[in-house]
Parts: structure tokens; C-alpha cells; sequence
């Protein structure tokens, strides 16, 4: 059988550097949909902490951090990283997402000023806290951003919008690194 | 303009999608006659001061709110979750 080349969605586009915020791809391995069925939320949350030491998110929450984690992603719906969640199909509809995503790490001193000219929420420390995440809007694009650090922030989108998450953040990048 | 979403907090205006009238959300039934029909369809109030409309949170958590705003003087006075709209 051929063997594959996997080509990961920022292939050949990042990292890049621009003043003092650097943009980097961090490669998805695995990562699955958790959507509780009505009324298991309870039951998923425990089910995840039994299995896997982290619970099933609330609204604009990161459970876990790291390979190992969980980011509320809409109503009952979250993402789930580390292997195939341990869920029985009566709890939980989980399908993987493993190749649907892009992730991207924005850090340095600037990243906030870098998203604050993208993004319509609030991302200041004081308000987004480690830990913290939000669906919103990055220009026209549906994201997920949650804060990872003090400086950095690392950004889902759909795979099929890597480019232009690239190209409208790395614009970003500049128009910040030049003032 | 923001919203007050119920799930995710104030948000901005461009994360959500207008839908109109929250009387859309009381469909008739099939067999309630031409005139419910006719009024669902096409009859909307167009009133000076409070009216409620739907919204749905497109690029945020994916629900349908039912916003209370005033149209004189364009104060959002509040959002609910349109099951929960529905309930009361």
C-alpha cells in the first residue's frame, strides 16, 4: 500500500515573525466532537471526568490544558483533544474532527492588540482570563480563540480557511509590528 | 450595537443574524385556515416603541434569542433564549 504524506493545513505557511508577535501552527492530531444528547450533560461531564480527570465545559470554558483538553465550541457542543473520548453512544453524539480544523498560536507581548484589530470581543487579560474561550468572529471567518498564556492565544478555525486565517491575521501582524 | 446574549455574555451585532418578527416562531397549523396563514406569512406590527424580534447567535454559540428592543429610542432592553421565550 502507498504510504501518505500528511500535509498539516498551515503547511508552507507558517511560522512568521512580525515585531514581537510570532504566529505558529499547532498541528491537530486528534481532536473530536462532544455533543451531549438532551438532558446527559450531567452524565458527560462526569463520564469525562471518570475517564479522562477533565469535565465537559461551560459556556466560554477550556477544561484541561495542554494535549490533554476540552474547549466549549456552542450550545452542548464542545471539543474534545486528547484520543477518542471514552462516551457511550447514549450520552454523547462524538464524531472526529481530527482533519476539519486548524489551529493556530498567536503569542507576544502585542498578540492582543494583534486580535483587537480582528476580533468584536474583548480579549484583555482582565476580561480573558487562561482558561477562558469564545466562538466569535475573526474578520468574516467563525472562531474559536481561547487564551493559553499571559501573551498567547491559540485560534481554531475551519481547515478549508487556513490561507485566509493566515493571511488576515499575518496583515494584522504587520499593521501592529509598523506602528 | 451590542446583544445580550444568554449563553455567551454582550456581543456584537456582527456575530449575529437577523431573522425578523418573533411572532415567526408561532407557526400556525397546517390546517388553521387561509387567514392565520395570510396574517403568519405577511401581516407584521410595526410599532413605535417595544418590539420583539429573532436573532440568531451565527458566529457564537448557534442559538436562537428572542431580543426586546425599543424602536424609538433603539435600547436593547433584553434576550432570551427562544425555548425559553416560548415557555413563559
Amino acid at each position: 500500500m502507498a504510504e501518505l504524506l500528511a500535509k498539516s493545513p498551515c503547511d508552507g505557511l507558517l511560522p512568521r515573525t512580525h515585531g514581537k508577535v510570532s504566529l505558529s501552527e499547532v498541528v491537530i492530531t486528534d481532536l473530536y466532537s462532544v455533543a451531549p444528547m438532551k438532558g446527559q450533560g450531567a452524565a458527560v461531564d462526569a463520564a469525562l471526568q471518570a475517564a479522562h480527570g477533565i469535565g465537559f465545559p461551560a459556556p466560554n470554558r477550556v477544561t484541561g490544558s495542554g494535549d490533554l483538553r476540552c474547549i466549549w465550541s456552542g450550545r452542548d457542543q464542545a471539543l474534545f483533544f486528547g484520543g477518542e473520548p471514552d462516551l457511550t453512544p447514549d450520552l454523547a453524539a462524538v464524531t472526529d474532527q481530527s482533519d476539519a480544523w486548524v489551529m493556530v498560536r498567536l503569542e507576544g507581548a502585542r498578540a492582543e492588540e494583534v486580535l483587537a484589530r480582528l476580533v468584536p470581543v474583548d480579549l484583555r487579560s482582565s476580561t480573558f482570563a487562561e482558561g477562558h474561550c469564545a466562538r466569535t468572529l475573526l474578520q468574516h471567518m467563525t472562531v474559536s480563540i481561547s487564551r493559553v498564556g499571559p501573551e498567547a492565544f491559540e485560534i481554531l478555525a475551519f481547515r478549508s480557511m487556513a490561507a485566509t486565517l493566515v493571511h488576515d491575521l499575518d496583515t494584522a501582524l504587520q499593521m501592529v509590528a509598523a506602528r | 450595537m451590542r446583544l445580550p446574549c444568554p449563553i455567551c455574555g454582550e456581543r456584537d451585532r456582527r456575530e449575529f443574524y437577523y431573522q425578523g418578527a418573533a411572532t415567526l416562531a408561532h407557526r400556525p397549523s397546517p390546517d388553521a385556515g387561509g387567514e392565520a396563514w395570510n396574517d403568519y406569512v405577511h401581516l407584521r406590527d410595526n410599532p413605535a416603541g417595544e418590539t420583539r424580534d429573532l436573532w440568531f447567535h451565527e458566529a457564537g454559540c448557534g442559538a436562537w434569542l428572542v431580543v426586546t428592543r425599543d424602536t424609538v429610542t433603539h435600547e436593547i432592553k433584553g434576550a432570551e433564549l427562544l425555548e425559553r421565550a416560548n415557555a413563559d
